[in-house]
């Protein structure tokens, strides 16, 4: 029976996220904008909150329990994912980076959840796992990646170098792609977990970036870095037909979570924009568009692009609990929301004008935070190839 | 009691067992399928109210479990599945000749009206089929018809708008002379007349009044746009009465109402025309509504129905140009092997399950009870920009061709900017 309203037993937590917004990341949030590449120590402490829940809670949420989650007999059910992505819009109402910069929370950690074996699940538990996939000159086809790694008895031996690793340094382990076989194209791709102070794993750089400062984002370099081979993750054999499957239907999972995040922070600009326009704006939604301001009409008309796209992640997170194949609804989210929130974040600035654009206030910052969620995690450009070629029934290789 | 209305459900089953035209379009067993349900529905209602029901039901919550959900019902599925079936064989191909013609073939119109699809919009009680997913059942099978045709799926969904209005917001009385009226073999034409021509029309600020004379009232204004305005018995129209918003019930044949086909820019087939009223005297019964009708809902119910139109519609385009820029090759390979033409097909899917989501959440807050202003609000802004969007779109991707009639795309193009009719047009 049709019904998009949030899940009651979701309700709690989404109010725990909200406070953890509004109390912990907001006061914080112009401190570690500014001070970029300092690590915002206050997140240990929520940190430790967070996995306190998540052990103590059934429906728990996070990047770790995006997949995994028990049955519980028939019928629809919410679950994990969508529990996730209501965690994640509330918390990026407070700070995307500052939720980006959360220990044991990385996308690596959301790798390993997805297609660790029980083994790992163990021996990676309470890891904090950052995600390398990117190079200098690879990134949205990552198909094409460098870092090889060869098999040299127990241990593979991998070189290469990697880009835009979310907390790459900060994280205690990083999950690394690497190719096995370049003649064998996507198949021969897996990924290594490889923890710090690995000999031969060097953090080269910390970049300057647009947004997003209090997360960190590291250049790593692999030189003779042996890992042991029970560090793969999956399987190892090169099968073929189906190889690259395994790493990429992570991304199914973790691309409504950015989506979520967009929608977290859009909101907060949208939030902020009508607290700061309140004396002439007033939103009652019964006025026909032809009939209100300007500044009144591109609220609503704001609001109606949010409220899209936060549909439609969690519809591809409805899927996802109900195991039904979402690669191309993950895919409309993602680039819904981040189209979305670059706009919305963007007109706010506007619309609150000099007010919007200055840094008393957050919304300059929301702004620049807001482009790099429709970059990673896909472009805006690869989403729609993936949902174009869903629709049309292409290959790669066909609609390129 | 009892046995009246499962007479005229059975007189209903009956009508369409016997019509040849299920068959001639092989939709004998969708159609079977889909009386068995609805029947089903109704007699199990009956025998759970026995003969004593009278009022509607109260709202249900939709949703008991408190579940996030985007499955529909059995009944909701079949209904879909068979309307699919009649958008496809009996509405798409009518489209070109009405638009041509302006106005709906008889016999497009007969097959239309035996689908029976009022019953949905009358309560058990009276006899039809109405029960607490309402709103979005309506808005399900707006979606399918429009993916045949807009105009047509005005044409095809007026009965069960007027209905829907009686039910919501009609006095009691109005409602036992009318929706059994409405059930009957030669049950009157009745158009929705809610839109007013003026530029930056407000539906708060009606320029239609109605002014109380005694026993009487007496209505000034004018209506434009009415789906099969000409040969409407009745117009069911909004009016600013002393005490507000009403509606009121009139016959078209009245002194002092005058009505002209007006053509527009698209949805031809709907044969639409305005009217102008001048001094037309009504008894005081003509007034459906109470003097604190709800209005908002009534005008929140209409835009959705618009929304569901434009969904359909928008399904429609995303559907005809995707085996299209396959099949269409240039620099010796398909079309769709560009970006420049992949991406607008992935963005037009992306816009519309964006529409499909707001307006399906308005409906079932609808349906629960809920308030659903501002959702239906927003369903709306996404669906106006949106389905122009897409319409827009198909046209360019099929590119001189799109221009002409050869394609139906030209016409979307022209049906959906009209979305200031379709919002006034359908009330689920």
């Amino acid at each position: 029976m049709i019904n998009l309203e949030t899940p009651r037993k979701f309700r709690a937590l989404v109010t725990q996220a909200q406070q953890v917004a509004a109390q912990y990341y907001r006061p914080i949030s112009r401190k570690y904008d500014r001070a970029e590449h300092s690590y915002p120590k206050e997140l240990d402490l929520l940190a430790a909150l967070l996995d306190g829940m998540n052990a103590g809670s059934p429906e728990s949420t996070g990047a770790r329990t995006s997949k995994r989650q028990h049955d519980s007999g028939d019928g629809v059910r919410n679950g994990s994912n969508m529990s996730t992505c209501l965690g994640i819009m509330e918390l990026c109402w407070g700070d995307v980076g500052l939720l980006l910069a959360m220990p044991r929370q990385g996308l690596g950690n959301a790798a390993i959840a997805a297609v660790a074996n029980d083994e790992q699940l163990q021996r990676f538990d309470g890891l904090w796992a950052a995600m390398a996939i990117t190079e200098p000159d690879c990134g949205s086809d990552s198909a094409a990646i460098r870092t090889t790694a060869v098999r040299d008895g127990d241990d593979y031996v991998l070189n290469g170098e990697k880009i835009f690793v979310t907390s790459g340094e900060r994280a205690g382990a990083v999950v690394v792609w690497a190719t096995l076989d370049k003649s064998l194209g996507r198949a021969a791709i897996k990924s290594f977990v490889v923890e710090h102070g690995t000999r031969g794993m060097q953090v080269t750089r910390l970049e300057k970036k647009l947004g997003i400062k209090a997360s960190d984002t590291a250049a790593i370099r692999f030189t003779d870095c042996r890992v042991p081979a029970a560090n793969l993750l999956g399987n190892a054999d090169i099968d073929v037909a189906k190889g690259f499957a395994g790493v990429m239907e992570t991304f199914d999972n973790t691309r409504p979570m950015v989506a979520a995040m967009a929608i977290g922070l859009a909101k907060a600009s949208l939030d902020r924009a009508r607290e700061l326009l309140e004396d002439h704006c007033a939103l009652d939604y019964r006025k026909p568009l032809l009939q209100v301001s300007h500044a009144e009409a591109q609220l609503y008309q704001l609001e109606a692009e949010w409220e899209a796209a936060r549909l439609l992640t969690l519809k591809a997170a409805w899927m996802a609990d109900n195991r039904m194949p979402n690669s191309k609804e993950a895919s409309m989210a993602k680039a819904k929301a981040g189209r979305m929130a670059t706009e919305v974040a963007l007109k706010c600035v506007e619309l609150c004008g000099l007010t919007g654009y200055g840094e008393d206030e957050l919304l300059e910052k929301w702004a620049r935070d807001a482009k790099i969620l429709d970059i990673f995690e896909g472009t805006q450009q690869i989403q729609l190839l993936i949902v174009a070629r869903r629709l049309l029934g292409k290959s790669s290789k066909e609609l390129k | 009691m009892l046995v009246d209305l499962q007479g005229r459900a059975l007189a209903l089953l009956n009508k369409v067992a016997g019509a040849e035209w299920p068959d001639r379009l092989r939709l004998r067993k969708p159609l079977e399928r889909w009386l068995y349900r609805g029947s089903k529905a109704s007699f199990s209602v009956l025998a759970q109210q026995g003969g004593a029901a009278k009022r509607a039901r109260p709202n249900k919550p939709a949703s008991p479990r408190g579940v996030f959900d985007l499955t529909l019902s059995d009944d909701q599925q079949l209904l879909c599945d068979m309307l699919q079936q009649v958008a496809q064989d009996v509405v798409r191909p009518a489209a070109a000749e009405a638009n041509a013609a302006q106005h709906c073939a008889e016999e497009v119109r007969a097959a239309l009206a035996e689908l029976g699809l009022k019953h949905y919009g009358v309560p058990a009680a009276h006899g039809g089929l109405a029960d607490e997913a309402a709103a979005l059942t309506c808005a399900l099978m707006t979606e399918q018809l429009a993916h045949g045709d807009p105009a047509l799926a005005l044409v095809a969904l007026q009965s069960l708008s007027v209905a829907n209005v009686l039910r919501r917001f009609a006095l009691p009385a109005a409602q036992q002379q009318w929706l059994p009226a409405l059930l009957a073999e030669s049950a009157p034409q009745i158009a929705l007349a809610l839109a007013e021509p003026h530029v930056l029309a407000d539906p708060h600020r009606l320029q239609c009044r109605a002014e109380r004379k005694g026993q009487h009232y007496q209505l000034s204004g004018s209506k434009s746009l009415l789906v099969d305005g000409l040969s409407a018995d009745y117009l069911l129209l909004s009016a600013y009465a002393e005490d507000g918003p009403a509606l009121f019930l009139v016959e078209a044949s009245r002194a002092g109402v005058e009505r002209c086909a007006s053509p527009a820019m698209g949805l031809r087939g709907a044969a639409l025309a305005s009217v102008t009223l001048r001094k037309v005297r009504v008894p005081h019964s003509a007034r459906i509504t109470a003097a604190d009708f709800a209005y908002q809902t009534l005008l929140d119910l209409a835009a959705l129905g618009g929304c569901a139109v434009a969904v359909g519609a928008a399904q429609a385009a995303l559907d005809y140009v995707v085996p299209y820029v396959n099949e269409r090759q240039a620099f010796g390979e398909p079309i769709s092997h560009r970006q420049g033409v992949a991406f607008p097909i992935a963005n037009m899917a992306i816009e519309l399950e964006g529409m499909r989501l707001l307006l399906w959440r308005a409906c079932a807050r609808a349906d629960q009870g809920a308030s659903f202003s501002r959702e239906s609000y927003l369903a709306r802004l996404q669906a106006e920009a949106k389905a122009m969007t897409i319409a827009s779109d198909a046209v360019q991707l099929l590119g001189g061709h799109g221009f002409t009639q050869e394609h139906p795309v030209e016409r979307w193009y022209r049906d959906v900017r009209g979305f200031a009719v379709l919002s006034q047009s359908v009330v689920l």
